[in-house]
């Protein structure tokens, strides 16, 4: 029997999901024994008229990592889409929009004028700005458009699974590829990790107290945090309760809460959201002054509530820029 | 005049992320050759409104290949910004887990992304130049050794960072974990044997390289040498150092130029902007930029391991220093201009890190559990730097007094090549491409002129085979398709 034809594509992204394929180690040969990566963007031959020239539906899985930021990278993850019998967001970006994201708080306007005017180092006196077209001499020199919006992979196709997490880590990428490859798949749309929030797999979870009661709120760099104790119990904001589990607690290990790289756990739409009404509910202060007082403490709700997940919020983007 | 235009559209991995263009004029000669970036994420613009905190987190996803240089850099940045000296136990381990991602990711590229050029050869078939040829020229048990060796590296990472990829353990005044001894015993096991991974590798070089007249010839080569100066951290001694010291730059006869610590770099350095690409171009300020040019008069400079070693006055540990001493002497003495010598110095980089990492493993002083000084100063303003793996790295972050940012700047190590990479790329086209004959091999050595700076283009170059898969569309001057060189 043919060995099923897979594609990794990496859109926007930071090089991180293939360390993470790399660090795969020994099992990456087991993998490439088992299918015939047709379309390894690093190591194949890859154009897009090759792609389109193959029949509709003749990869049977698509890796897509990195988040939409240009026009191409729509047109590419479009056609995998057209090609593929299965679509997979592979890591935070892909995902969630991940930490690039964050760029939706502001629009090309702002960031160019920050990267190429008012940085520090930046010497610009005839205010040059890059642009599509540059005619020189001998010709014309283009660049793709740069978009306002940071896109996640499903506001552009629809996508089947998700791997998540920032990178995903080696034994979630193998215990997906063996799902697809054993054809022991998961429904539709599911994410290739634990159904639960973090807090469930946490060993710090047993230090909780069975109602969790806190009087302020503590940034991580002003505390020793205790190796032991639920960062949520001493005040230290850790979006645990609002994550979906399966990373093996990797932040958490290095003794630092975590901030959400694996994304909203079932059913929920929008992490910041969820964390923010768990959050309300251990805040164990009567009075409305010092209920405002607590929320203003924190200082940045969008880099710590949507740290990974800005694109794929209620909010999206920065509205009004 | 009508142009003919080259485009080496760096297809797949390197779609929008990097594209080469060369231009000949009518008599078939090279008239004008650039790398563009097609690539900008705006860190800096979303950096304005984060917690300082976060920034260790949030700036090393600008690099998922060297996060741990970003992540450590920042960490570094927030000392600065709180006016905070971490405490002996937290340096050693920042600098012992730094020096292990210096190895492994020095390993990486030699093994995986440029070693193949040479180690299978440069004029082996493009499907053999990759991680599989390396195994089958060298052995499938050393093949074990090199997958081995990376992985208990970057467990060294994941043990005291959390993730490998996107590592957490940097904090203003330290780091979130002490180490404990169990780990230490460990960690002393896996640091001995990279000494011992570094001098097979050294040895490999020499056997493979070194014994080899044809690849010596392309190394000392006219093709791949340029004159410029060159930067680096040195420590007291002017010695090499990864993780911090004084900015040293030589210029292109080897003179100190300057030295200074980064709270002055903006006295030296400045970036200029074009339109045609999204990477900007930085130069030594008080020479200014003189465009795409070498020499002493020109601002350009160059970084990563060559010129680190140019930079400096030697290796800070002695295995290290021996092999330094050999590389000048082969190469005709300091500073070495050829390009392509960055792989050997890599090497010799690696085994400075794995003797640093016996070193510091083997400090009774890394098991403190004090690995935080909290006592903060209202924060305003922080610098740091680094030398990441592809160069020197510069945060630097302004805040208001609660420590959200207010203004960020990042010049990112591969960004301080931008000119030098035009430049080598321009010279080798030119070098290659007489009379509109386009040799074949123009492909691969074009590609091995890029490769060599290992550049960070988002990582772009950063594939598991180890070579950039290229297509050169030769146009006519009415832009139809006259020939079409693929490297696969």
């Amino acid at each position: 029997m043919a060995k099923p034809l897979v594609a990794f594509y990496w859109c926007a992204s930071c090089g991180g999901c293939e360390e993470a394929v790399v660090d795969l180690a020994e099992d990456i040969l087991k993998v490439v024994d088992a299918v015939d990566i047709r379309l390894w963007p690093v190591a194949f031959d890859f154009k897009y008229k090759d792609i389109e020239a193959m029949p509709d539906k003749s990869i049977a899985v698509s890796f897509i990592n990195g988040a939409i930021r240009t026009e191409e990278q729509e047109k590419i993850a479009k056609l995998l889409r057209q090609k593929s019998q299965l679509i997979v967001a592979f890591g935070a970006c892909a995902h969630l929009g991940g930490i690039p994201g964050l760029a939706n708080v502001a629009n090309k306007k702002e960031i160019f004028e920050t990267a190429y005017r008012l940085t520090h180092s930046t010497a610009n006196p005839k205010g040059t700005y890059p642009k599509t077209v540059t005619d020189i001499p001998q010709g014309k020199l283009t660049l793709p458009e740069f978009f306002d919006t940071v896109k996640s992979l499903d506001q552009t196709v629809e996508v089947d699974y998700y791997l998540p997490g920032c990178a995903p880590p080696p034994d979630l990428i193998m215990k997906g590829i063996t799902a697809i490859l054993e054809g022991k798949l998961p429904p539709r749309g599911s994410v290739i990790a634990e159904e639960k929030a973090l807090c469930e797999t946490c060993k710090r979870n047993k230090s909780k107290p069975d109602k969790l009661a806190i009087k302020d709120i503590k940034r991580i760099s002003e505390v020793k945090a205790d190796p032991e104790k639920c960062f949520l119990a001493e005040g230290i904001i850790c979006l645990g309760p609002a994550t979906r589990g399966g990373c093996g607690e990797r932040c958490i290990n290095a003794n630092m809460p975590c901030r959400g790289c694996f994304g909203p756990t079932k059913e929920v739409k929008d992490m910041g959201a969820k964390f923010l009404s768990s959050l309300a509910s251990i805040i164990d202060i009567e009075d409305e002054k010092e209920i405002e007082k607590i929320a203003e403490s924190v200082l940045d709700p969008i880099g710590l509530f949507y740290m990974y997940s800005l694109p794929t919020s209620i909010l999206r983007r920065k509205h009004g820029v | 005049m009508a142009y003919k235009e080259i485009t080496i559209d760096p297809i797949t991995r390197l779609e929008g992320h990097g594209k080469i263009s060369i231009f000949l004029d009518d008599k078939g000669d090279v008239a004008h050759a650039c790398l563009q970036v097609p690539e900008l994420r705006g860190y800096e613009r979303f950096a304005i409104g984060r917690l300082a905190e976060e920034m260790p987190r949030i700036t090393e996803t600008i690099c998922g290949v060297c996060p741990t240089a970003h992540h450590t850099c920042s960490g570094k940045t927030l000392d600065d910004l709180y006016g905070v000296e971490p405490p002996p136990a937290a340096l050693k381990i920042r600098q012992f887990v730094y020096n292990a991602f210096t190895f492994e990711d020095h390993n990486l590229h030699f093994y995986f992304l440029g070693g193949p050029d040479f180690i299978v050869g440069p004029d082996a078939p493009a499907p053999e130049r990759n991680i599989l040829g390396v195994i089958g020229k060298v052995g499938v048990d050393i093949g074990k050794k090199v997958i081995d060796i990376r992985k208990r590296t970057r467990d060294i990472i994941q043990t005291m960072g959390g993730r490998v990829v996107h590592p957490v353990h940097c904090l203003p005044g330290g780091v979130s974990k002490p180490m404990t001894k169990e780990i230490q015993q460990e960690f002393k096991r896996t640091a001995e044997d990279t000494v011992e991974f570094a001098k097979f590798s050294l040895q490999a070089f020499d056997d493979i390289v070194l014994k080899n007249k044809t690849y010596v010839d392309l190394i000392v080569g006219d093709i791949y040498k340029h004159s410029t100066y060159y930067m680096g951290l040195v420590d007291d001694n002017n010695k090499v150092n990864f993780y911090d010291g004084w900015i040293r730059v030589v210029d292109p006869e080897g003179k100190e130029y300057a030295k200074f610590k980064v709270e002055d770099y903006l006295d030296h350095i400045a970036e200029g902007v074009e339109s045609w690409t999204y990477i900007k171009f930085p130069y030594l300020k008080n020479i200014g930029w003189k465009g795409f040019v070498d020499g002493k008069d020109s601002g350009v400079y160059r970084v990563a391991p060559l010129s680190r070693l140019n930079a400096s006055d030697g290796m800070a540990t002695p295995l290290a220093q021996e092999y330094y001493e050999k590389f000048y002497e082969v190469l005709g003495g300091k500073p070495a201009h050829n390009t392509l010598a960055m792989h050997w110095a890599r090497l010799i980089e690696a085994m400075q890190a794995a003797e640093s990492m016996v070193q510091l493993i083997n400090d009774p002083e890394i098991l403190d559990p004090n690995v935080r000084n909290m006592d903060f100063q209202v924060p305003k303003e922080g610098k740091g730097v680094i030398e990441a793996p592809r160069g020197t790295l510069f945060h630097h972050y302004e805040t208001d007094e609660k420590g959200r940012l207010t203004k960020a700047n990042l010049i990112v190590a591969t960004v301080n090549n931008s000119a030098a990479i035009n430049m080598s790329i321009a010279k080798a086209a030119k070098g290659l491409i007489k009379n509109g004959q386009v040799n074949d091999g123009l492909l691969n050595m074009v590609e091995m002129a890029f490769r060599a700076y290992d550049p960070c283009l988002a990582c772009a170059t950063h594939t598991i085979n180890g070579h950039v898969p290229l297509q050169i569309d030769i146009l006519d001057a009415n832009r139809k398709t006259i020939k079409v060189l693929k490297t696969v």
